[in-house]
């Protein structure tokens, strides 16, 4: 199909959201050490109006029905909610000691390798190698 | 206009900004935000091994490794183009002075360059920060089946309830690593 052409409509977003994640400093670690400790409100205004907004237009979405950019139907349906399943809160937790130890979560990650900052090819490798160990060791984990 | 936009954004800025890429994902080709899974796509293309989790068509996910190309570029933009002219972020006197009194006195900059480089790297506080720091980052958001944009974001705002059970996870691990694990190891080193 015209998939491979397609997926170059997603470059100038991911542009977008660079400029925007250093811009408004999502990238710091000390306005992450910031948010951890309570002291300001600059990455709670981030993350609160972020969920506002997109939860007020996929709500437009789904409510006026609209369709891709392609004519296809829009998928807003998320698989049926699990809750307190193992996997949310102990990998969100092991994922938050990360968070809090580099400063930076995935996207931020490769936003800071943009921003000249080399080492985070490090930090990079070894959330790569953290992922393929979850990938190996998943059969033994508990999920549910 | 390019001085004002090479000020640093406030949160109302930049907030709605980031929030307004979920509807443009779902118009674009109905995508749904989530960066950590490419944390799986590079490994399923650079070494699946026998591993399951890793042996599917991860290049249905192109779109998401073309959104990373335009954040890393974006990315570099804003670092040069739009570079502040101050650059040490303006976080609060009191974070300031606690994180000065842990042991950072370089505030240039995106990271305490310190400890976050590669020289860093060498003492014991940065090879945690970024070598461990990082791993933790890979290997729990892939069990926890997403990020801060999986979960914070797209799940947040589509009210998903083991979303806020992952958010409620992220906070509780970053809540250990600053008060617990900061403070012993900048004290150790």
């Amino acid at each position: 199909m015209h998939e491979r052409r397609d997926v170059l409509r997603y470059v100038p977003m991911g542009v977008f959201l660079g400029i925007v994640f250093t811009k408004g400093e999502v990238i710091s670690w000390f306005r992450i050490q910031e948010m951890f400790r309570f002291q300001g409100f600059h990455m709670y205004g981030i993350l609160g109006s972020a969920v506002a907004v997109a939860a007020l237009a996929t709500w437009l979405i789904k409510r006026r029905g609209m369709r891709t950019l392609d004519g296809q139907e829009i998928e807003t349906k998320v698989k049926p909610s699990a809750g307190l399943n193992y996997r949310y809160w102990i990998g969100g937790s092991l994922f938050g000691l990360g968070w809090g130890l580099l400063g930076a979560c995935p996207g931020p990650i490769y936003a800071l390798i943009g921003n000249g900052l080399s080492v985070m090819f490090v930090a990079l490798f070894a959330a790569l190698a953290g992922a393929w160990a979850y990938g190996y060791f998943a059969p033994r984990l508990p999920h549910h | 206009m390019i001085e004002t936009l090479s000020q640093p954004w406030p949160w109302w800025v930049a907030g709605p900004l980031i929030g307004l890429i979920v509807p443009l994902l779902l118009l674009a080709g109905s995508k749904k935000f989530g960066l950590s899974t490419s944390f799986r796509q590079i490994c399923a293309a650079a070494a699946p091994g026998q591993i399951e989790y890793f042996r599917y068509d991860w290049k249905r996910g192109m779109w998401r490794l073309m959104l990373i190309f335009g954040i890393i570029g974006g990315a570099a933009i804003a670092a040069t183009l739009l570079a502040s002219p101050d650059p040490v972020v303006g976080i609060s006197p009191a974070t300031h002075a606690d994180l000065e009194a842990l042991g950072i006195s370089d505030f240039k900059g995106m990271v305490p360059s310190e400890f976050i480089s590669w020289s860093g790297l060498l003492t014991l506080p940065g090879f945690v920060m970024v070598v461990v720091g990082g791993f933790l980052v890979g290997f729990g958001a892939r069990y926890a089946d997403g990020c801060t944009s999986g979960h914070a974001i797209s799940g947040l705002s589509t009210f998903q309830f083991s979303s806020l059970v992952a958010v409620l996870g992220f906070f509780a691990g970053g809540l250990v690593a600053t008060h617990l694990l900061l403070p012993v190891l900048f004290g150790a080193w």
